[in-house]
């Protein structure tokens, strides 16, 4: 059951980010260009959203456990510290050179552009590199 | 002004929301896409099986979108590949580091009303419209 909730989510993801237009990097783009022809589409996206994702998180208050897993799991990190900034920045640079972040890349996989593959195919290696370099300090 | 398209973003945005919403309620898990890619690649077993699943759903969302008589944006790509592949590592590198990207800070983090994901979303935004401001306002590609 676990599995096939998983893979609802990831479908109703896909699907947001298709219905939303956030897999083509040019409306992206168009979001990010403050000082050109401003598309705020994307800002309604995270209007749309939040509150709905908001809202999984008030009920899950209510409950002792998930439906289908063990426990909650909330991420751990709590310090604001400067690898959270840093990190940002670098990965928000990238975000703005093309107009891909990892959710649209990968929805974008299958509607036949060659570029989200390339993206993708660096993305990975990065978040590899991320590992080791992490495996070094 | 001539691209925007608010009712087609909210509904978009009411997806991935409730994609969140399964997530946490049914699996107790936040629905970042760099940290599930990264899980994937990382755990094992059943940690391993649910992420695979929602990226699985994740990169097969077009098709069934258009099985169901959607019609799909087609992607726009004004990028050459090495700005590709920059990006790419900058974008993977980056989410790891900062411990979320634009899904795990910008939708879930915001929505938990975590500190750490309002300074990271807010960072990112800043860095991507400075980034987008360099390269085409000031380098013109």
């Amino acid at each position: 059951m676990a599995i096939l909730a998983a893979l609802l989510a990831g479908l109703l993801f896909g699907l947001g980010l298709v219905v939303s237009a956030v897999v083509d990097p040019a409306k992206v783009l168009g979001f990010l260009d403050l000082a050109g022809d401003w598309d705020p589409s994307l800002a309604l996206v995270m209007v749309g959203a939040i509150p709905v994702a908001a809202l999984g998180f008030v009920l899950g208050r209510r409950r002792p456990r998930p439906l289908l897993a063990a426990s909650f799991q909330p991420p751990t990190a709590r310090a604001l510290d400067s690898r959270l900034i840093r990190g940002a920045a670098l990965c928000g640079a990238g975000w703005g050179l093309v107009g891909f972040c990892p959710g649209p890349a990968l929805a974008s996989l299958a509607l036949g552009a060659w570029q989200s593959w390339v993206f993708a195919a660096a993305m990975l290696l990065g978040m590899a590199a991320h590992a080791v370099w992490n495996l070094r300090r | 002004m001539s691209h925007f398209t608010p009712v087609a973003a909210l509904q978009g945005g009411a997806l991935i929301g409730t994609s969140a919403l399964l997530c946490w309620v049914l699996l107790g898990r936040t629905a970042g896409i760099s940290g599930i890619v990264a899980g994937a690649a990382q755990a094992s077993g059943a940690e391993r099986n649910w992420r695979l699943a929602f990226l699985a759903g994740l990169i097969l969302a077009p098709l069934v979108f258009a099985l169901a008589g959607g019609a799909l944006p087609v992607p726009e790509v004004t990028r050459n590949p090495a700005m590709l592949v920059v990006a790419g590592l900058l974008v993977g590198f980056g989410t790891r580091m900062g411990g979320g990207c634009t899904s795990g800070h910008g939708v879930c983090g915001l929505a938990r009303l975590s500190w750490r994901s309002v300074v990271a979303t807010g960072t990112f935004m800043a860095s991507a419209v400075a980034t987008v401001f360099v390269t085409r306002h000031l380098l013109g590609l």
